[in-house]
């Protein structure tokens, strides 16, 4: 992602983007969230973004932060698990926060809003296992103007890093020690978003 | 009806529909009641959409207490809410309590006039923390 404006970002392509990798990935969100939740962590993550992108050209069609707000709306009402208002959250609290012809210190800014919604959404924390775990390294990336490679590795990572902690919110939590040794669903599904995000970026910029 | 309303929320249509029937058995028609679950693509799962649908049929001018199942309807119950937006949503309370026991225990003292506070109160009561 280069820094300065990001005027040149293409909404059809991020939703596009964001919806193949869900797509792409879907079985395999689904057999994480078997691992240690309920198992239905791919098929709800893949209804609402496809849902996004039935509505791609009326999203595209609006300034970006209400755009975001609707996107995130859109999830809420189409994902059908708790997944469905912490992402929706998530997409919701940027639209609220960031500003149409938003910049790399505008969406640093914007982001941190966003995941403290998101944390207040779901009453979590850092280091309980949750999506929470990847996006917390990536505002940091952020922040410190690392490029969209850096960037995404940093979520990958974030979300291998998952795989020891001990789950303490969500349907993982009930398993204990037990959902050690697996990665969190979110997480994964969470750095799936990134990378699709930041490569569109890096490709339009 | 001046009297607190009740919402059921389950993962699963069939406890939330049977937990309704518990607490018709217990009250009549002395309280509005309204449930829903399933994620309304007929997998197990909430929805926000339904959710609110049924805070709607639920709804009384003295306020509506939610009970739900696990973390998911709890967390789409609160979005719920807040996209109900005030000024109902300060009359619409997530009781941290069993949802059968719960929604009967919340549902009775309901049917006795009691107030919304009062109403979560005695489904609280139910919970151990």
């Amino acid at each position: 992602m280069s820094a300065g404006t990001m005027d040149k970002v293409d909404l059809k392509a991020l939703i596009s983007a964001t919806a193949d990798a869900i797509a792409a990935h879907a079985e395999e969100l689904t057999t994480l969230d078997q691992a240690i939740g309920d198992g239905d962590h791919g098929l709800n993550m893949k209804r609402g973004f496809e849902a996004v992108r039935a509505e791609a050209d009326a999203f595209a069609a609006k300034p970006l932060p209400d755009a975001l707000k609707a996107i995130g709306t859109k999830l809420v009402m189409t994902v059908g698990g708790a997944s469905g208002p912490l992402f929706g959250t998530l997409f919701m609290a940027l639209g609220k926060e960031i500003s149409p012809e938003t910049n790399r210190a505008n969406l640093a800014a914007a982001f941190g809003k966003a995941i403290e919604a998101v944390a207040a959404r779901g009453k979590s924390q850092v280091g309980q296992k949750t999506m929470l775990d990847v996006l917390q390294p990536v505002h940091e990336a952020l922040l410190q103007g690392k490029t969209g490679a850096e960037i995404t590795d940093a979520a990958d990572s974030a979300a291998d890093a998952t795989v020891p902690m001990k789950a303490l919110r969500g349907r993982a939590s009930f398993l204990g020690d037990r959902s050690i040794g697996h990665m969190d669903a979110g997480a994964r599904s969470t750095a799936l978003l990134v990378r699709a995000v930041a490569e569109t970026i890096e490709a339009h910029a | 009806m001046s009297n607190v309303g009740i919402v059921i929320v389950s993962h699963s249509p069939l406890v939330a529909e049977g937990t309704a029937d518990m607490v018709r058995q217990m009250v009549g028609d002395e309280v509005p009641l309204a449930w829903c679950g399933g994620n309304g693509h007929g997998g197990l799962g909430t929805s926000v959409e339904a959710i609110m649908g049924a805070i709607d049929k639920a709804w009384s001018e003295a306020g509506v207490a939610i009970l739900v199942d696990l973390g998911g309807a709890e967390t789409n119950s609160e979005m719920a809410v807040e996209m109900i937006g005030e000024p109902r949503a300060q009359k619409i309370i997530v009781c941290n309590a069993p949802i059968v026991e719960g929604a009967v225990m919340a549902a009775t003292e309901a049917s006795g006039g009691a107030s919304l506070r009062e109403v979560v109160a005695t489904a609280h009561e139910l919970s151990p923390s």
